[in-house]
């Protein structure tokens, strides 16, 4: 483990004494019912966070393997949770199974072995053509169009999307060889960040709501405030990623924004769906999908930007002028 | 042991949480659910309190889980199922008699009153062993279960499962009333487990 990645733990276990601290005071403050109600919802999530935080940083250490592992499970159970509030028919059953028993896998084996090529177009093109190809064979029509599309999106989110977070350790960049697992730890804390300041400067001074119809807890001081004051810590995290500060700031800002429009559009389908959580297994979170939604969207984002503009030749090359402007 | 890492692998794969304690509180009951998947009876069974789990015994056809040495072994030794003939009903081996010994042995039994399968669209009509049960034993309470998604997870004529999120809803129990006739007895236990199915 080298020096920055000690830090970068060191600054994950800070935030963390700090806010258990913070949720041990407020508990002692709390006098109506509300309040205590709301305390108690803030101490659970920053329990979840704290076994959250342990298990992620575990597998980074362990290793690629580890990680895109973990990664894989909680794809699973992201797509169990997501399918379990679709509505899908008896037609849909076996097409349910190879995505769950053989697209999952076989995608993240290619995760596993860093096969780029494949992992970018398995899901859009083969499994896309595949999904319509076996609903066919059942010979229902009722709810095709609908079901294989519930299905195609299930994978797009909770599987390709997901799984762009393991694939950004098999990303090379310039200079930064063998650094990737810090570089997805900026990520995911970057995104984790702005989504705890959102909250957390929503529940101090929010007051005008963002889509009151589809969040109605998203307020513009939270937005604005979380989104830029994760942005700044970020930027000064620029240490442990292959960008300078303006750049580590403008990656943090686009992964911020992306995180906060997935989050909208998540508990858009969740409204359709006519639910409040996606499910309950992180005690003050809801679901697993409810953790990740931020995560989902900004993901395949971070990682084509960082592969387009400081990769080595994964992704197609930006014209010359580009990269003079973005400073490389 | 086995049957306690039996139950929490099915608790795994349904998502189906462990009850804290069930609705009547205490002795035997007869528990009734909806059925349209295999996987139901080991829900139910699944989702009680250890210790009343132990007393339990789910009926299961006796033409399908009778039918083999395999199939006998699960129901019998895992479940411990009581057999249940559906169809050459004669005295000595009468579903009536065989629950009933079950009930007074102070145990509980899990039933599926449609008789079989549906497709997991609503619930189908009850078959009346349901009613003739509660007459011969009034003071046992009956406990709707509603389950839910178990028909996506392994419907009927699939061989294989999907891994979505079950729930199994235990609901207040209800009993025979005095003079209730057989239809009226039977539409009210098939409202308890269509009730709330929505909320």
């Amino acid at each position: 483990m080298d020096h920055e990645t000690k830090w970068l733990l060191g600054i994950v276990g800070g935030i963390l004494v700090a806010a258990s601290v913070a949720g041990f005071l407020l508990a002692r403050r709390a006098r109506s019912e509300s309040a205590r109600a709301t305390v108690a919802n803030l101490n659970a999530r920053i329990r979840s966070w704290w076994v959250m935080a342990a298990i992620f940083s575990a597998t980074i250490l362990l290793g690629p393997v580890f990680t895109t592992v973990l990664f894989a499970l909680l794809s699973f159970l992201a797509m169990r949770e997501f399918i379990t509030l679709t509505k899908t028919d008896r037609a849909d059953h076996e097409v349910l199974f190879w995505a769950f028993f053989v697209i999952l896998p076989l995608h993240y084996l290619l995760v596993g072995i860093g096969w780029y090529g494949m992992f970018t177009i398995f899901i859009p093109v083969y499994a896309f053509v595949f999904i319509p190809f076996r609903r066919v064979l059942t010979g229902e029509t009722r709810n095709f169009l609908a079901n294989t599309s519930r299905i195609q999106w299930a994978l797009l989110i909770c599987v390709y999307a997901v799984s762009h977070m393991p694939m950004i350790l098999r990303l090379p960049l310039r200079g930064y060889e063998e650094e990737n697992a810090k570089l997805l730890f900026f990520f995911v804390l970057t995104v984790q960040l702005s989504d705890v300041l959102q909250y957390v400067w929503g529940k101090t001074c929010g007051k005008h709501p963002v889509a009151p119809s589809v969040s109605p807890h998203k307020t513009w001081e939270g937005t604005v405030g979380g989104i830029a004051s994760a942005v700044l810590v970020s930027a000064l995290l620029w240490w442990a990623t292959p960008f300078n500060p303006w750049q580590a700031a403008a990656m943090a800002l686009l992964v911020c924004l992306a995180g906060f429009f997935g989050g909208l559009v998540l508990s858009a389908i969740k409204r359709d769906l006519g639910a409040k959580d996606w499910g309950g297994s992180i005690a003050g979170h809801g679901g697993f999908l409810d953790r990740i939604d931020s995560l989902c969207f900004a993901a395949p984002l971070f990682f084509h930007i960082t592969g387009f503009c400081f990769g080595t030749g994964m992704d197609p090359s930006p014209p010359g002028w580009l990269l003079e402007w973005i400073g490389r | 042991m086995t049957r306690q890492l039996l139950a929490a692998l099915i608790r795994i794969a349904t998502g189906v949480r462990q009850l804290p304690a069930v609705p009547h509180r205490s002795g035997p009951a007869i528990y009734f659910a909806n059925h349209a998947s295999h996987m139901d009876v080991a829900v139910v069974w699944a989702a009680l309190p250890r210790e009343i789990r132990e007393l339990t015994c789910p009926a299961a056809a006796e033409d399908y889980w009778g039918a083999n040495l395999f199939r006998r072994r699960i129901a019998c030794e895992f479940f411990r199922a009581i057999l249940i003939p559906r169809h050459g009903v004669t005295r000595r081996n009468h579903p009536l008699a065989r629950l009933g010994a079950v009930l007074e042995s102070g145990r509980s039994v899990i039933l599926f009153p449609e008789g079989g399968r549906g497709d997991g669209d609503g619930t189908g009509e009850f078959k009346s062993g349901l009613y003739h049960l509660a007459r011969r034993h009034p003071e046992i309470p009956l406990v709707p279960v509603q389950l839910e998604n178990l028909s996506r997870i392994l419907p009927k004529g699939a061989r294989l499962p999907v891994p979505l999120i079950a729930q199994a809803r235990f609901l207040a129990p209800i009993h025979l009333l005095p003079g209730e006739s057989k239809p009226a007895f039977l539409a009210r236990a098939r409202a308890a487990l269509a009730d709330e199915e929505t909320d």
